[in-house]
């Protein structure tokens, strides 16, 4: 047996937080060992445990790390109120944790008091990320900067802020230096430039800077100036009228900024400042232009000069002539992720095919991530991709129009995304669209063994189609699904696989409420929200399907924060015998381990 | 790894059920589509000609959910190179999948173009709509609705929950919502794109969703000397 120190020492080695995991079921003394070692803690999912037994298991944690609502909530299909809150977690960390230095939260409910008391209680506190959060003001974010004399790191990513005023920035006090990252993109205020500007100026650590639209064209020079260190601009509105000086000064600026990796922001273009930033082209990993309405002549021009490009995020706009010249100018590119400009109109005037994506694939042989959205596929093109890039990790293709078929030979696109996941041995994320059936289910569970998040809509035949991914997908952590029509059997067949997976969402389907009643019974670990907005919700008989059913494994039980349209279902003892009576009883025998229909409307036990 | 339980209950056998696991290309079971048509076509591993997609696409594998109304849909799958796209348009929620954050950037982007009417077509827009005293708030997507009487109607089945014990069933009125607000004790006010606390109602239905941005049900009591800018804000065009 190794003394204290050395275990310690080589856990010290551990950060991933799969192999600590790991590490602790070892043997006890391993678990000990390592409890009071971990130093972060990340949970996936913040009602499957309670922030006390967090806090007694793990007594020395620096970073906390939270997501709260499903996926599909970027999308609004988690309705408002659902829950998501921190304050209990922020409540019980500050109390345990005097010492904790870093936040982050995904798609939580983060409120003004919260923020507050994140302010007051952490002496040392550095970072704090929020992602897609909500529920908070600039009024919190005074606080933050008012109070946290060591932050490093204010990220605020695609949050929705109630903006009150610009003025939060302005409480950072003149004391204040150790800022190293600053992400503000999200908000809409404007902030005190002078503020801004000196606070830039105090701060020789700054490596991130991404500004909201409101900071103008004219200004970002002044900035930059400010900031040669900064590896990572995100500009304001990059729109004005064309004034020579205001170019020139800009174009300098750039040229200035040797350590400038990644550029993003670009709100509003005016296409002729697009050329101040040529001379940083050549430095850059990231670039994100999803947000600058500027057509493919000039989008080409930029990414042609983009030979260290990692990352690219930008709009359909850059159409398949401009991928085939990232396939050819970004030999390093490991990310590609094209949105749609007008994804609701019903004409299609961009030039973005399917091609594009093909390009990309056979040039850029690093490439591993893809988003892509289009309105056409085929199965020959994703065969092609598939075999062009067996490398591939995460592959998420969203054809618009939902069910479209293979356009030139419409069939189902079963085959070649059944070839993805064949050929990509290493893909742990997909999400598909078009008209599949069953078939390509059956793909998946055969062959995507690594696959650890799947999402899928309008997709499918019947239950057999989910049978086959609940069945097959033994990394299978994260499972999303809407209007598909997928079942009580399938579901009820793998109950135990649910326990081994964080989380299953699926909406608009054919889940019964007999059947999340049964589920929620028979998992004591699983809790089966069923959340529905109908007005009728409690007359509806059980073999009705339910709006959207959430499940999820748990440590903690049920929760006790959910609005009206949240049911948890089956904790209550009492349910078994309801008085709604049950028209078609579906019996589970444990005895047996069969699942067979009855017709009977009361057991005594089971 | 976490532990799994051990006390726990065997996986329902499927085999006894009628659900079999083919490999591919065996025999399956006839399956059924969501509207309960059969179609044989699904199930053979023969490839599909293209008059049975045809009759699929008409069954119904190109119609959306029931949300939509898709009356009217004329789905071109045909082979030439043209995308297949609906006429109308009507949304189904959260899709495309795109976040929140990139539609309200779009939509506010859109809204800029005065000269190009069909710029908002299409884009939704979706605001906050909070009721004093309530637990939660709501977000209603103002481009589904098209008067302030389908807003009412879907409001008013929203937040009835949170004022049931004082008004219980609503009138026959036109305005079901200024029914429940009626002789009672909230308004319904919104914030626009000025900032300005404004009475839902008094502007045309068309500048409304332009220029609102958050709508809140709020206390009469709260509500006093919220005057109707009405003329001014239709004089200036907003």
């Amino acid at each position: 047996m190794f003394p204290e120190e050395v275990l310690e020492h080589v856990f010290s080695f551990l950060n991933s937080h799969t192999d600590r995991n790991t590490a602790s079921l070892v043997c006890k003394s391993w678990y000990e060992m390592e409890r009071w070692c971990r130093k972060r803690v990340f949970i996936g999912n913040c009602y499957a445990v309670n922030p006390r037994v967090v806090i007694r298991r793990f007594p020395e944690v620096k970073s906390v790390e939270l997501k709260g609502k499903p996926h599909f909530a970027d999308f609004n299909l988690v309705p408002e109120g659902w829950g998501g809150y921190v304050y209990p977690w922020i409540v019980e960390i500050a109390r345990a944790y005097p010492w904790l230095e870093e936040i982050r939260l995904k798609r939580m409910v983060v409120t003004d008091e919260c923020l507050e008391i994140v302010a007051k209680s952490f002496r040392n506190f550095r970072v704090l990320v929020l992602e897609s959060c909500e529920g908070f003001s600039t009024d919190g974010l005074a606080a933050v900067a008012a109070n946290c004399r060591n932050l490093r790191v204010l990220d605020l990513r695609e949050c929705e802020v109630e903006e009150l005023s610009g003025h939060w920035l302005s409480h950072f006090p003149d004391s204040f230096t150790s800022l190293e990252s600053l992400n503000m993109a999200c908000l809409g205020s404007e902030v005190s430039f002078s503020a801004l500007e000196r606070l830039v100026a105090r701060s020789p650590n700054l490596k991130t800077l991404r500004l909201n639209r409101t900071v103008p064209i004219e200004k970002l020079s002044t900035l930059l100036q400010r900031a040669p260190q900064l590896v990572d601009f995100g500009t304001g509105a990059y729109s004005a009228e064309i004034r020579q000086d205001v170019y020139s000064r800009l174009a300098d600026a750039f040229s200035r900024s040797k350590n400038l990796k990644s550029l993003s922001g670009f709100w509003d273009v005016t296409p002729a400042y697009l050329p101040a930033i040529y001379s940083v082209c050549s430095q850059l990993t990231s670039l994100n232009l999803s947000y600058a309405a500027t057509r493919s002549p000039d989008l080409t021009k930029i990414v042609s000069q983009c030979y260290n490009l990692q990352r690219l995020v930008v709009l359909d706009y850059i159409e398949d002539t401009g991928l085939n010249t990232v396939s050819m100018s970004c030999k390093d590119l490991r990310e590609l992720v094209v949105f749609p400009s007008d994804p609701f109109v019903g004409e299609v005037d961009v030039l973005l095919t399917e091609q594009g994506l093909v390009s990309v694939s056979q040039g850029c042989s690093k490439l591993q991530s893809v988003l892509y959205f289009c309105h056409q596929m085929s199965n020959s093109a994703l065969i092609s991709i598939s075999k062009n890039r067996p490398n591939l990790t995460c592959f998420r293709l969203c054809i618009i129009e939902p069910r479209v078929p293979d356009y030139v030979t419409h069939e189902p696109l079963d085959v070649g995304f059944g070839s993805i996941v064949e050929n990509c041995k290493q893909l742990t994320r997909l999400s598909m669209s078009g008209l599949l059936t069953d078939r390509v289910f059956e793909y998946i569970g055969t062959h995507a063994k690594n696959l650890d998040m799947l999402s899928i809509a309008f997709a499918g035949d019947s239950d057999l189609g989910l049978h086959h991914v609940l069945s097959g997908c033994d990394s299978l952590r994260k499972l999303e699904i809407r209007d598909c029509p997928f079942g009580d059997k399938a579901l009820l067949a793998n109950a135990s696989k649910l326990e081994k997976m964080r989380s299953l969402w699926m909406s608009s389907c054919l889940v019964s409420f007999g059947a999340c009643k049964l589920l929620g019974q028979k998992m004591p670990g699983l809790n089966v929200e069923v959340i529905d907005e109908r007005e009728n919700v409690n007359s509806l008989p059980e073999y009705v399907p339910v709006e959207k059913v959430y499940i999820y494994r748990t440590v903690s039980g049920q929760r006790f924060d959910t609005p009206d349209f949240v049911r948890i279902m089956g904790k209550d003892k009492d349910d078994l015998f309801s008085d709604k009576g049950l028209k078609v009883a579906v019996l589970f025998c444990s005895n047996f381990g069969t699942f067979r229909p009855c017709c009977c409307t009361r057991s005594r036990s089971l | 790894m976490d532990p799994i339980p051990k006390t726990h209950n065997q996986d329902l056998n499927l085999k006894a059920t009628e659900l079999r696991l083919g490999l591919p290309g065996s025999e399956s079971p006839e399956r059924t589509t969501i509207g309960g048509a059969k179609n044989p076509n699904l199930v053979s591993g023969a490839k599909r000609g293209f008059s049975d997609t045809i009759n699929f696409v008409k069954n119904g594998a190109f119609l959306a959910e029931n949300k939509n109304n898709t009356s009217g849909k004329d789905t071109a799958v045909s082979s030439s190179p043209k995308v297949p796209v609906a006429a109308s348009k009507a949304q189904v929620v959260g899709w495309p999948p795109i976040r929140s954050f990139r539609k309200n950037s779009m939509a506010a982007k859109n809204t800029k173009n005065e000269d190009d009417p069909n710029a908002e077509i299409g884009s939704c827009v979706y605001v906050k709509v909070s009721m004093d005293g309530a637990p939660y708030l709501r977000k209603v997507d103002l481009k589904i609705y098209s008067s302030y009487q389908d807003l009412s109607l879907a409001l008013e089945k929203m937040f009835s929950s949170f004022t049931l014990g004082q008004y219980g069933t609503h009138g026959s009125s036109e305005n079901p919502l200024m029914n429940l607000l009626n002789g009672s004790e909230y308004v319904l006010t919104y914030e626009d794109k000025d900032g300005d606390l404004m009475l839902v109602g008094d502007v045309p239905w068309d500048m409304f969703t332009g220029t609102c941005k958050r709508m809140r049900i709020m206390k009469s009591s709260d509500a006093i000397g919220l005057a109707p800018r009405v003329a001014d804000k239709c004089k200036s065009g907003n």
